[in-house]
């Protein structure tokens, strides 16, 4: 162990007060001092450090050759890191904004997703993209997309989505250590949200998703963004008397039935929340197939407390559009728990 | 070479001087007239001659291979074939001029390229045989995989050079598109990108005047394709694209300058599609076929073979050697390429991420049920 990373491991196994935000920063910083393959590029990312300030510092402290500003364009910052990732680098490029991402989304879907499989994995790109997304920061339109469903629905793609600085770090190193390529959606408005917690690179596993609360009623399925208001509502719940199971998903792609299937068929009752718009949405896909592999489990249909399928609202409307605590426990009452039919049914 | 004089780029917006900013010759650059006699050219090198016969016997050896493939897509063998007949100078051209670190980024109608550079001519024609990969491995011979959405390739070819310079590594990466292709986003980010980084990239556009049906005056309104490059600070040329002396030494000397660190360069051949786009298409619906004759007159290979001949570097016994030799291997791919090929369904599971997901076993693991269930029931 080198002097850097012991006094890093010394640092990181003290429990420290961190923003999402900052435990991003320092997974990019872990990475490019431990990987001197790793690279971050892309629009602002360099000497000002990003727009949401996450990759500050990194361009003083790696240099203008690993860490670096580059034109306004897209498609070629994914396209210009497949051909990188050809060549033995390991590019963490950042879309400044989830809408802003759509330039490049032929480049992500025909090529980043696709390489591997036309080449027999000769070809393997380990490329991570990151991009802030959703809503509830008062951005203007094109600011406040969820675009995971794009993503997820592409194979050879992984979907990760972060709850908490902690997982943040963790399954940002993980990403970038991940020979496939990871869409990285980093949810902007938990950016600044705070976490007594020891930074530690294995403390997650990348591709399963966790039980953040137990419960015995209700399973209700978060991701990214709605996992803080999913803790909330578990928590209102509970003074109704519900005992609510809350997971966070982490990885939509792939998704780890065996988690939320094991939860469910324990609770026999699902909500799934995310802030995308309903239809079609990724929620569709959480419900269908956990209907297929519980039905027999389930006291109630699974609901999904989603965005109006509507364009993303204005700042002073968002509040109306994003799930909240009251719409989820709204969901929760709609769960069937008068139908005394099934109950009857069991007991004999 | 004068005309690859490096451009300031940091003195404020573009280029430094006059001279910068605009092509340095308007007429297509040329080694050898249309009959092969030699041209007056300040510019350009002529290349020693054992590379013109090199030249000469590839081409020979990569229209045959054209014409073979063509053939097979008749009976069946190969799912389409686009041609590149009529381009073989800038096909071999180009290749010859690579070295071996250097990388190739083709398009779907290069295969005569893939195949000069070394790739198996079978592996070559996967992808177009139908099948769901590349054929070969990348970085064999530094050829990256053919796919059909275009100019994508584009901004691949500048990271993976762009890399190469940063890991301190000799390598220049030569992406082929089309007069199509210039119009399409990605080769407007990608020469801007390989200019503001000076990364090690040689564009060369084969200009064969169609895009599919469309020609050239209904896909840019500019006074050519390689003013496009002047107006990303990237240094920029024309040339006869059926003249295939000139086509070698340009990129040859395009490559020397992008390796010496001058930055990007890009070169418009000016050629033409002799064959329909593809064996599916009918040119009679968008082309008088008087052009074509026009443009057979200006064939590369005859010309060069002409001139080879003149200076007594070719006579009727090593024509006809090469020209054997040609035959020889449209044979073998003809043998080949009548063996039907495996595919295994399996396969198409395996290969989605680097180690396969729960999800993909299942689903993989369903499909062959069901094959079976069905092999059964016959």
């Amino acid at each position: 162990m080198t002097m850097t990373a012991e006094r890093d491991a010394v640092a990181a196994a003290k429990p420290t007060s961190i923003t999402m935000a900052a435990a991003l920063n320092r997974a990019l910083a872990d990475a490019l001092s431990q990987d001197e393959t790793v690279l971050v590029f892309g629009e602002d990312v360099g000497t000002l450090g990003g727009v949401f300030r996450v990759t500050d510092g990194l361009a003083a402290t790696f240099g203008q050759s690993r860490v670096f500003d580059t034109p306004l364009a897209e498609s070629a910052i994914v396209g210009t890191a497949i051909g990188m990732a050809m060549n033995g680098l390991r590019p963490a490029v950042e879309m400044q904004f989830d809408a802003f991402a759509y330039p490049a989304f032929e480049q992500i879907t025909s090529h980043l997703a696709k390489l591997h499989n036309r080449t027999r994995g000769r070809v393997s790109l380990p490329i991570v993209i990151r991009i802030p997304y959703g809503g509830g920061i008062g951005g203007v339109e094109h600011h406040c997309d969820s675009s995971e469903a794009y993503y997820t629905h592409t194979p050879g793609l992984r979907v990760v989505t972060p709850g908490t600085p902690s997982d943040a770090y963790a399954l940002l190193r993980q990403a970038i250590e991940c020979p496939d390529p990871v869409i990285f959606l980093e949810p902007k408005r938990r950016y600044w949200s705070k976490e007594t917690a020891v930074l530690d690179h294995r403390s997650s596993t990348v591709d399963r998703a966790v039980v953040r609360r137990s419960g015995t009623d209700v399973t209700l399925i978060a991701y990214g963004g709605t996992v803080a208001t999913a803790m909330e509502a578990a928590e209102a719940a509970r003074q109704d008397g519900r005992s609510v199971e809350v997971i966070d998903l982490r990885s939509l792609s792939p998704f780890d039935d065996e988690t939320v299937v094991a939860s469910l068929r324990r609770t026999g009752r699902a909500v799934v929340v995310h802030e995308a718009s309903q239809f079609g949405g990724y929620g569709a896909e959480v419900a269908a197939r956990l209907s297929e592999q519980c039905f027999h489990y389930l006291e109630a249909p699974i609901l999904r407390v989603a965005g109006f399928d509507i364009p993303y609202p204005p700042p002073k409307l968002e509040q109306h559009h994003l799930p909240s605590v009251d719409r989820i426990l709204d969901a929760f009452d709609r769960l069937q728990w008068e139908d005394t039919s099934t109950l009857e049914r069991r007991s004999t | 070479m004068t005309f690859l004089a490096p451009v300031g780029n940091d003195a404020g917006a573009g280029g430094g001087g006059e001279s910068d900013r605009f092509l340095p010759s308007e007429i297509p650059m040329a080694l050898l007239d249309p009959a092969g006699r030699v041209l007056p050219s300040s510019e350009l090198a002529m290349p020693p001659a054992d590379v013109l016969l090199e030249l000469y016997r590839q081409m020979v050896l990569g229209r045959r291979f054209d014409s073979q493939a063509t053939a097979l897509t008749k009976q069946g063998r190969l799912a389409v074939y686009p041609s590149a007949r009529g381009q073989e100078a800038c096909e071999i051209g180009a290749v010859l001029a690579l070295r071996p670190q250097d990388w190739l980024f083709p398009t779907y109608r290069d295969s005569m390229a893939i195949v000069a550079r070394g790739v198996d001519p079978v592996e070559a024609l996967t992808l177009l045989r139908g099948d769901w990969h590349c054929g070969y491995d990348p970085y064999v011979h530094n050829v990256a995989p053919q796919c059909t959405p275009l100019a994508t390739n584009t901004v691949h070819a500048v990271g993976l050079a762009h890399a190469a310079r940063i890991k301190g590594e000799d390598t220049v990466a030569l992406v082929m598109l089309g007069d199509g292709g210039t119009s399409e986003g990605d080769t407007h980010e990608a020469l801007n990108f390989a200019a503001v980084w000076k990364a090690p990239v040689v564009f060369l556009i084969q200009n064969n005047g169609y895009a599919i049906s469309v020609p050239l005056s209904k896909q840019t309104a500019a006074p050519s394709l390689a003013h496009k490059g002047i107006g990303y600070g990237v240094r920029s040329v024309k040339i006869d694209g059926n003249d295939p002396a000139a086509v070698y030494a340009t990129v040859d000397a395009a490559i020397r300058s992008a390796a010496a660190g001058d930055g990007p360069v890009l070169i418009e051949a000016i050629t033409y599609r002799i064959e329909a786009h593809t064996n599916a298409d009918d040119a009679s619906r968008y082309r008088d076929p008087a052009e074509v004759q026009a443009w057979l007159a200006r064939d590369p290979v005859s010309r060069l073979r002409a001139h080879l001949t003149e200076r007594g570097l070719l006579d009727d016994d090593a024509v006809a050697a090469i020209e054997s030799a040609a035959e020889d291997r449209a044979g073998e791919l003809r043998r080949r390429m009548n063996v039907d090929s495996e595919l295994d369904p399996a396969d198409l599971f395996r290969y989605v991420y680097a180690a396969q997901t729960p999800a993909l076993a299942r689903q993989a693991r369903e499909l062959a049920e069901e094959i079976d269930r069905a092999e059964e029931q016959r």
